[in-house]
């Protein structure tokens, strides 16, 4: 069975695992930790077809209406039951 | 100041009956409060070791006096054991997944295995639950076979017992579970079993959801009160209390005679009844217990539930001191900056003013006034005066006063509370608060009557009338609050609305009127005249004349707008009374002079409307503030509405009934129009009745005749209009409201004038009422015009008793629907609120919460404040262009 990927979608906005050494420059630009920063399931269809695992952080490059182009960052979480 | 300390945790657990009797210093058996002496009965509900209400006595078991004692919890031992309402959704899940002979969860080694391997955190919620299993099974460690738990509200559960007869039939039995037998059960579940459902076995047994001794309040939670006539009045709780502990002695007594089980279970019921409604006296299936008078008790949790409770009344809400409310009216010779507050406010309000060497003679001339200010022009007294270590000294006005007294010890580092007086600052604010503009800083005019006073400009933002509104008054007491008050909060900080960034503040109704009035098409006008219009806005020279006529000197209508323009403003639009015309004349030769052409501050051509001044629109405002700041458009809105008010009143403005009336010939156009149209109708209906009628795609014959019948109607209605208007020109008053944008429509002078037109519920025409018609005026299945809902009549010829009803139904629905839209609204906008209260902009521009956890990475993606955008855009390309070119863009 062939299975859509979900990030060819038009809508599905683009989705980047991000290397330790821009996850690294991202946390001090903001000087934050992990915890600090927005979270996404590991179960969402974006997150499984670009292969991310928890823990990794994920960068998103969405269109915008009011700045053209908005970059966002999510860590990859588990998904508690219920 | 004691630092602030992060929380680490909470943990939610159940009051144990051993912790419940050692918190207790008193058991409580006797079922009344004061005895006819008014003392309080030893063991009763108002033992005085329970604490202290009263004052001057001390408490018997702190020894502190009222105020300081907290007071101390009591018990009451019950009979038997009864169910705690507030937990039969744990009770019932834990009698369901649980074996009703060893109480070990119903789950086997291998399937618990494989819901402990999910849970690699401690604190995860995942639990165990209902669906985890299976129906009346058999308990995998003794056996067991289980039935099925019924839960019936509020309190009680039935078990379902099923037994397979002789040959082979299923026996139902239902077999009532007393509180006892479930406490049973829950006492076997083993704390290995509980820590898998989520429950943490050393703060929350679950056989304490089943009440064996019930802590009494002390009596500091249910103070009793006393009423003017000298009778003790009790509270709510202590009411539930006695019937709670007369219940409990006569069962003991009961249980101890050896009754018979059933008036044993009778009592037992009665007991749980009084303890259910002690706790909740709003559970579903349980009447609620009354006070004598038929008012239902507000017991534990309705002190704590809903707007007037605990959490949202007590806690979230705050009354504030510094405040005053009162009646709203207009006044257009404040400033929009400005409110008109009071004498007698003014008076009562005040702000704290220190004592240094530099002010001493001011303060000491302010105290010798007091606290009366006989009128406006006196200078503002004082209230009180603080001495430095902390007296405070209420001042008292008159021969017996205190006032020379004490102005002649008042000395530096003491604090006066001094009466406002004008140019102080105060906040200002309608209900409901709904934006940030419904709370905007305001300088003071102390005035005479008893309302305060606003520009009706700054009505919009507080989105105010004055059919009655009251307002209320704040004054910031610290010079950090005025400081921002002043710099962040002032109406003229508050122009722009950070909803589409654009002026919400503006010119309403007369002011777009008159503003219409005075520079539609060109008028030439007098010194006198000119001066008349002008005299009360900021203008400082005349300006050279339009035009000389026999040596008289005449200054144009467009002059005397230009005069309340900075020079620097060139714009380039079409206004509001724009007819749209194809082709468009453009620039100066339009026959509206609706080209609103302005070149250095001078109208060169065009006519000022909605789109120019209004509320919410205000084009010339928004440049101003863009070219020259807040506090140039603050002098430009004051210098307009003062303008456009004299310009209304030039000529006058009103509308009487007569103002509706039409020519003989109009009337019988219009006639004719309702009469053709009225024809047509039935002629589609007999078509339709005949069956011939070609429904369109994808609808049904009726639904397309219905379409067409509505569409012919409504073609109809805007005929009327266009005959009416026709008639109907700038000297009507309405006409001119309509076209400038003031107030009201084209549709609504056509209602007034022409037809009323169609009326409709959803959209549809009227069909609800008696079988196949909606009046009995009708025959039945009659679909013509009048039968439903079409008004021919307008509102000056009067309708018909039928139209008369159907235009009822169709404004009933547009009552129904805002009523509806309000209430949802209001409660979507305090959800909101509490999701994003906390939320800001951190000074790398992501928005984050308190926790420092960010929410969005740039603040809008953009950065952009939308109060400082154009409409939304960074920059305002267009207005820039037009400025440097002076030309239209």
């Amino acid at each position: 069975m062939t299975r859509l990927n979900v990030l060819f979608h038009e809508m599905v906005p683009d989705h980047q695992i991000m290397t330790p050494e821009e996850v690294a420059k991202l946390l001090a630009d903001y000087d934050i930790t992990e915890e600090h920063l927005p979270k996404m399931y590991h179960d969402d269809p974006a997150v499984k077809a670009c292969g991310a695992k928890p823990g990794m952080i994920i960068c998103i490059t969405r269109k915008s209406q009011t700045a053209g182009e908005a970059t966002s960052y999510r860590l990859v979480v588990r998904r508690p039951k219920k | 100041m004691t630092s602030p300390k992060r929380i680490g945790k909470i943990e939610f657990g159940l009051l144990s009956p051993k912790s419940i009797r050692d918190m207790s210093v008193c058991k409580v058996i006797w079922p009344d409060t004061y005895d006819d002496d008014g003392f309080p009965y030893p063991k009763g509900l108002m033992d005085p070791s329970l604490g202290v209400i009263d004052p001057g006595l001390r408490c018997k078991t702190c020894g502190q006096k009222q105020g300081d004692c907290p007071g101390h919890f009591g018990h009451i031992d019950l009979a038997k054991p009864v169910i705690h309402v507030g937990y039969t959704r744990l009770i019932r899940k834990l009698l369901r997944v649980t074996c009703r002979e060893c109480g070990r969860l119903l789950l086997d080694k291998d399937e618990i295995e494989r819901f402990s391997a999910l849970e690699d955190d401690p604190y995860s919620a995942e639990t165990i639950g209902e669906k985890d299993i299976k129906k009346e099974r058999i308990c995998p460690y003794c056996g067991d076979q289980q039935f099925k738990i019924n839960f019936e509200k509020p309190t009680s559960f039935v078990e379902v017992v099923t037994e397979s007869g002789e040959n082979g039939k299923i026996h139902k039995t239902e077999h009532k579970l007393t509180s006892a037998d479930i406490r049973e059960r829950l006492e076997k579940i083993p704390d290995d079993d509980l820590r898998l459902l989520g429950i943490d076995p050393t703060v929350a047994r679950p056989e304490w959801t089943i009440l064996t001794v019930l802590p009494v309040p002390p009596v500091t939670v249910r103070p009793s009160i006393i009423l003017e006539n000298g009778q003790r009045s009790e509270d709510d709780l202590t009411h539930k209390l006695v019937d709670i502990i007369r219940i409990n002695q006569r069962f003991k007594e009961n249980q101890d005679a050896g009754a018979p089980q059933l008036i044993i279970e009778d009592l037992w019921e009665l007991l749980q009844y009084h303890v259910t409604t002690y706790l909740d006296n709003e559970v579903a299936g349980c009447p609620p217990a009354r006070h004598r008078s038929g008012r239902p008790l507000k017991t534990l949790s309705q002190r704590l539930k809903g707007k007037d409770g605990r959490f949202r009344g007590s806690l979230s809400g705050k009354r504030v001191n510094f405040s005053s409310r009162t009646v709203i009216s207009p006044d257009p010779n404040l400033s929009i900056g400005e409110v008109g507050v009071p004498l007698a406010i003014a008076n009562e309000m005040s702000v704290p003013v220190r004592v240094t060497k530099q002010n001493i003679e001011d303060i000491r001339s302010m105290i010798r006034i007091g606290p009366n200010r006989p009128t406006l022009r006196d200078p503002c007294g004082a209230n009180y005066v603080s001495r430095p270590d902390g007296r405070r000294i209420r001042l008292i006005s008159g021969p017996d006063g205190n006032c020379d007294t004490v102005a002649e010890m008042v000395e530096s580092g003491w604090k006066i509370d001094r009466q406002l007086r004008d140019d102080d600052i105060v906040l200002f604010n309608r209900q409901p608060s709904l934006h940030r503009m419904s709370i905007m800083s305001h300088r003071i005019k102390v005035m005479n009557g008893r309302t305060f006073r606003l520009n009706p400009a700054v009505c919009p933002p507080y989105n105010a009338d004055f059919d009655g509104d009251e307002m209320n008054l704040h004054v910031p007491q610290t010079e950090e609050a005025r400081a921002e008050a002043e710099l962040l909060v002032a109406v003229q900080e508050n122009i722009l609305s950070p909803r589409f960034g654009g002026p919400i503040i503006g010119g309403l109704h007369d002011h777009i009127s008159g503003i219409f009035l005075l520079t539609n098409q060109v008028k030439w006008y007098t010194k006198s005249q000119f001066l008349y219009l002008l005299k009360y806005t900021s203008m400082e020279h005349l300006p050279e004349p339009g035009k000389i006529e026999d040596d008289i000197p005449y200054w144009s209508n467009k002059q005397a707008f230009s005069m309340i323009l900075p020079d620097s403003v060139n714009m380039f639009y079409k206004a509001t009374c724009c007819r749209n015309c194809d082709p468009c004349t453009k620039d100066t030769n339009c026959p509206h002079d609706a080209y609103v052409k302005i070149v250095d501050g001078q109208l060169i051509s065009g006519t000022i409307d909605k789109k120019s001044v209004g509320a919410m629109d205000g084009a010339i405002l928004n440049r101003i503030i863009r070219l020259h700041g807040m506090k140039r458009a603050r002098e430009y809105i004051d210098d307009l509405t003062k303008l456009s008010i004299r310009a209304i009143m030039f000529n006058g403005f009103s509308y009487g009934i007569n103002d509706t009336d039409l020519g003989k010939e109009e009337y019988k156009q219009i006639r004719d129009v309702l009469d053709k149209a009225e024809a047509d109708v039935a002629q589609r209906i007999n078509v339709y009745e005949q069956g011939h009628l070609e429904p369109m795609p994808g609808r049904t014959q009726e639904e397309t005749l219905e379409m067409q019948v509505m569409k012919e109607l409504g073609k109809a209605r805007d005929r009327t209009g266009e005959i009416a208007s026709r008639h109907l020109g700038f000297e009507n008053s309405a006409v001119v409201m309509a076209v400038s944008g003031a107030r009201g429509s084209m549709l609504n002078m056509a209602q007034m004038a022409g037809c009323i037109g169609q009326q409709a519920v959803r959209g549809e025409r009227i069909v609800r009422g008696y079988e196949d018609r909606t009046l009995p005026h009708f025959k039945r299945g009659d679909k013509g015009s009048d039968a439903h809902g079409f008004v021919r009549n307008s509102y000056k010829s009067g309708l018909t008793p039928t139209e008369f009803f159907f235009h009822a139904i169709g404004g009933r629905e547009g009552l129904v629907d805002t009523a509806v839209r309000t209430s949802q609204s209001g409660y979507l906008q305090r959800r909101m609120i509490n999701a994003l209260q906390d939320l800001k902009v951190a000074y790398d521009g992501t928005v984050r919460s308190t926790g420092g956890k960010i929410i969005q990475f740039k603040y809008g993606e953009d950065g952009t404040d939308p109060a400082k955008s154009a409409s939304g855009l960074p920059v305002d390309v267009k207005g820039i262009a037009e400025s440097v070119l002076k030309e239209a863009v």
